[in-house]
C-alpha cells in the first residue's frame, strides 16, 4: 500500500499526534477533529502528515486527501507565521472589500493563497466571519479587525511587522 | 448572593473586543472599588446587545442607560458621576445614537427601539459565563418543569406543535412535526443535533445566541433529546466562531457539574449528553444531510433526500437537526405555553425572529421583533434608514440565497407566506441594505463568485452552472457581455433549479431572477444594449 512506503519520521509533532489520535480515535467519524489537531501541531497538512492520520485512523488515503481538499479551513502548503484573512461576504462585498483585498496584494506582493517570501504573512479570503456590523472586516490570526479602509488596512500590517521585528 | 442597586453590563463580542472592552472594563472594576461601590455596582460580563459598530458598550441597570463608544479615559467621569452621584455625564455620547446633551428616550430609536426578545431576552441580562447567574434569572425551569409536572415526551411534543414554531433556519418546517417524526421512527439509538453552522453571508444571529446565552441552547436540546428519545446530541459549530466554542464548552462542562447533563439528567434517570463538533469552513454544511456527513468525518456532500434525516440522520439514525434559533424559543414557550407563543407573529407564524441589518444603514446590528414585522420598520425604524442621507435602492433578504427586494416591496411583512407571495424568502433574517450607488450586476457578482466557491461539487448542474453562471456574470461587469446572456442566466438558473441535488443549487435561482427582474435596465445597460439610457 501507497501509505505504507512514505517516510514518516518519529519526533514530537507525530508523537503528539498519535497520543491524540490514540486517546480519540475510537470515537465514530474521528477524522474532521483529527485533522483539526494535526493542523494545530504542524500549521498546514503535508503529504507525509495526511499518509500518517490516514494509517493510524485505517482510513484509505484518498478519503483522508477528499476531506482536506473539500474544507477551506485546512491547507496543503505551509503558511506564514500570521495569516491574513479579508472578508468578502455580501456585506463586506458591498463596503468595499475588494478595495482592501487590492491594497493588501499591492502592500505584500502576493496573490490570495500565497505567502510572503520571508514567510510572515499568508493571505487568505473568507466567506464570512460573522462581525458584518464592522464590515469590511479581516482577521488577522485569531484577532478581528472592522471598519477597514485602506490606510488603517496599511497601518495594522505595518504595526504588526514592527512589533514583530521590535521583539 | 448579595443585591446590587446597579448593575452594569459589559457586553463582549468581537466588536467589542476589538474596541477595547477589557480594558474599559477592568478600569471601570477597579474604580468601583476605590470608590467604595464593589456592594453596590455589579459589573457583569454579557452577550451582545445587538449594537455594533459602536465601540465599547456599557448599559447601566435598572436606569436602561446605554453608553456608546466608551474609551477607558470615559470611566472615572461614569463611575463618579453617574454611578455615585447618579448624575449622567453630558459630556458622553450615550443611547443608541450619538446623541450629546439631555437625556431622550432611549426605547424609540435605533436599535435600542422596545423588541420583543424571547430568543435573546436573557442574553444581556447575566454573565453567560457563569451558571449560577443563569439559574437565578430563570434558566433551566424549563427542563425542571418538565420533570416536576411529569410531561410526557409526547405531550412535550404535542406543546411545540400547538406553538406553531417553524424552523428559522430558512425553510420554515414545523419543528413539533420535525420531533414528533424522529419520535415514531424506529432506531435503537436516536440524535439531535444543533446546526450551529451560520455560515449564511451576513448573519450572525447565531454567534450572539451562542455567545450570549449558551445554556438557553443546552436546556432547549436536552428538552428536545428528552422529546424525541435521544441521549446523545451535537452541537455543530464553525470553526471561526472561536469565542462561541468556549462559551459553549464552559457551559456545557458546568451543566455536567449541575447534573443538567449526564447519565441521569436531575436525577430523573433521564441521561443525555452533549458534544462540540467543529466544523471545518463549508458553506454547503448548513445543509442539513451534508451536516450529518461532516459529522461523521466525511466530505461534506449532501444525501440524496429521501429517506430524511427524521429516519435516517446520524449514522443512520433517526437524527432531529434543529438551528440555533429555533431551539431558543423551546424553554420559554415550554414555561409560558404555546397560547403565550402564538400571541407574537401572525397566523400561520408565530414567534419573533432575529434579524441582522447591514449594509448602507446608519445603525447596523441585530433586532428581535414579531414575525411580520414591515420590512420598511427594520431598515428604517430600527436601523436608522440609509445612511448618509442616500437614497434606498434595494434590500438583499436572507443571504446569499436570498432575493433582491426593489422599493416598491419595502412594505412586505416579514414572516414566511408573506414573503412567498411575493417571492421572496425569509433565509436566515439578513436584511443587506444597499444605497443608490450600488450597482446591481455587482452585487450579483460577487453572490455568484461565492457560489462557484461552494459548490460541492457532487451534481453537474449545480458544479458546472454556478461557474458558467459566474463568467456571465462577469462578462457583463466587464462591458463584454450581451444582451442575450441576460436571459441565458436566467435559464441557466431556472434549470438549476429543477435539476440540482440539494438547496444550494437550487436557491441559485433566487438572487438571479429577482436582480434581473426588479432590475433589468442596469443589467442591460452593462451590456450595452440598453434602450432606457
Amino acid at each position: 500500500m501507497e501509505t505504507a512506503q512514505v517516510h514518516i519520521p518519529d519526533n514530537a509533532e507525530y508523537r503528539e499526534l498519535k497520543k491524540f489520535i490514540d486517546e480519540n480515535g475510537k470515537e465514530p467519524g474521528p477524522l474532521i477533529q483529527v485533522l483539526h489537531r494535526a493542523q494545530k501541531i504542524f500549521g498546514y497538512l503535508p503529504p507525509e502528515v495526511q499518509h500518517f492520520v490516514a494509517r493510524e485512523l485505517r482510513l484509505p488515503f484518498g478519503q483522508v486527501y477528499g476531506v482536506v481538499t473539500f474544507y477551506n479551513f485546512f491547507r496543503t502548503e505551509p503558511i506564514g507565521d500570521h495569516i491574513v484573512n479579508i472578508c468578502l461576504g455580501t456585506a463586506c462585498h458591498v463596503k468595499g472589500a475588494s478595495e482592501i483585498l487590492k491594497v493588501l496584494e499591492q502592500e505584500l506582493g502576493i496573490r490570495v493563497g500565497g505567502t510572503t517570501q520571508d514567510r510572515f504573512y499568508t493571505l487568505s479570503t473568507a466567506r464570512c466571519f460573522g462581525a458584518c456590523g464592522l464590515a469590511p472586516v479581516m482577521m488577522v490570526d485569531d484577532e478581528v479587525y472592522g471598519r477597514l479602509n485602506p490606510q488603517k488596512t496599511l497601518q495594522i500590517l505595518r504595526d504588526l511587522r514592527n512589533a514583530q521585528t521590535v521583539n | 448572593m448579595s443585591i446590587y442597586r446597579t448593575h452594569i453590563l459589559v457586553p463582549v463580542d468581537e466588536g467589542t473586543v476589538q474596541a477595547g472592552v477589557f480594558e474599559v472594563k477592568r478600569r471601570l472594576e477597579q474604580k468601583i472599588t476605590e470608590q467604595g461601590l464593589g456592594n453596590e455596582v455589579k459589573v457583569v460580563e454579557s452577550g451582545t446587545v445587538g449594537i455594533v459598530g459602536k465601540g465599547v458598550i456599557l448599559v447601566v441597570y435598572p436606569e436602561r442607560m446605554y453608553y456608546t463608544n466608551v474609551r477607558p479615559g470615559d470611566v472615572s467621569l461614569i463611575v463618579e458621576e453617574h454611578l455615585l452621584k447618579g448624575r449622567i455625564p453630558p459630556t458622553l455620547k450615550y443611547a443608541s445614537l450619538d446623541i450629546q446633551g439631555g437625556l431622550k428616550s432611549l426605547h424609540n430609536t435605533g436599535l435600542t427601539r422596545e423588541q420583543k426578545r424571547v430568543v435573546l431576552d436573557k442574553s444581556w441580562k447575566m454573565s453567560p459565563e457563569d451558571i449560577r447567574e443563569v439559574l437565578a434569572t430563570g434558566g433551566y425551569k424549563a427542563v425542571e418543569k418538565i420533570f416536576t409536572e411529569k410531561m410526557t415526551p409526547e405531550a412535550v411534543i404535542d406543546l411545540i406543535k400547538q406553538s406553531g414554531l417553524r424552523g428559522r433556519g430558512g425553510a420554515g418546517f414545523p419543528t413539533g412535526l420535525k420531533w414528533e417524526a424522529t419520535r415514531k421512527a424506529a432506531g435503537d439509538q436516536k440524535y439531535i443535533i444543533c446546526n450551529a453552522d451560520e455560515g449564511e453571508p451576513g448573519t450572525f444571529k447565531d454567534r450572539l445566541i451562542l455567545e450570549g446565552d449558551p445554556h438557553k441552547l443546552i436546556e432547549a436540546m436536552v428538552i428536545g433529546g428528552y422529546a424525541i428519545g435521544a441521549t446523545k446530541g451535537y452541537i455543530y459549530v464553525r470553526g471561526e466562531y472561536g469565542l462561541s466554542i468556549q462559551r459553549m464548552q464552559q457551559a456545557i462542562d458546568q451543566a455536567r457539574e449541575y447534573s443538567l447533563l449526564g447519565p441521569s439528567v436531575l436525577e430523573t434517570g433521564f441521561a443525555f449528553d452533549l458534544q462540540i463538533k467543529i466544523g471545518a469552513g463549508a458553506y454547503i454544511c448548513g445543509d442539513e444531510t451534508a451536516l450529518i456527513e461532516s459529522l461523521e468525518g466525511k466530505r461534506g456532500n449532501p444525501r440524496i433526500k429521501p429517506p430524511y434525516p427524521v429516519t435516517n440522520g446520524l449514522w443512520q439514525m433517526p437524527t432531529a437537526v434543529n438551528n440555533v434559533e429555533t431551539l431558543a424559543n423551546i424553554p420559554e414557550i415550554v414555561n409560558r405555553g404555546a397560547a403565550w407563543f402564538r400571541t407574537m407573529g401572525t397566523d400561520k407564524c408565530s414567534g419573533t425572529k432575529v434579524f441582522t441589518i447591514l449594509g448602507h444603514v446608519e445603525q447596523p446590528g441585530l433586532i428581535e421583533v414579531e414575525m411580520g414585522t414591515p420590512l420598511r420598520e427594520i431598515i428604517f425604524a430600527y436601523g436608522g434608514g440609509v445612511a448618509g442621507g442616500k437614497k434606498f435602492k434595494a434590500a438583499l433578504l436572507g443571504g446569499a440565497s436570498g432575493v433582491f427586494l426593489p422599493e416598491k416591496l419595502l412594505d412586505v411583512h416579514m414572516d414566511f407566506e408573506s414573503l412567498k407571495e411575493n417571492k421572496a424568502v425569509l433565509g436566515s433574517g439578513a436584511v443587506l441594505v444597499m444605497n443608490e450607488a450600488t450597482s446591481i450586476p455587482d452585487m450579483l457578482f460577487s453572490i455568484l463568485k461565492f457560489y462557484a466557491h461552494e459548490t460541492c461539487g457532487q451534481c453537474a448542474p449545480c458544479r458546472i452552472g454556478t461557474h458558467q453562471l459566474l463568467q456571465l456574470a462577469w462578462k457583463l461587469r466587464e462591458g463584454q457581455g450581451r444582451v442575450e446572456d441576460i436571459d441565458t442566466m436566467l435559464n441557466l438558473a431556472e434549470t438549476m433549479q429543477r435539476t440540482s441535488l440539494c438547496p444550494l443549487g437550487q436557491s441559485v435561482v433566487a438572487p438571479v431572477k429577482s436582480a434581473i427582474d426588479n432590475f433589468r435596465d442596469e443589467f442591460e445597460r452593462a451590456a450595452g444594449h440598453s434602450e432606457i439610457s
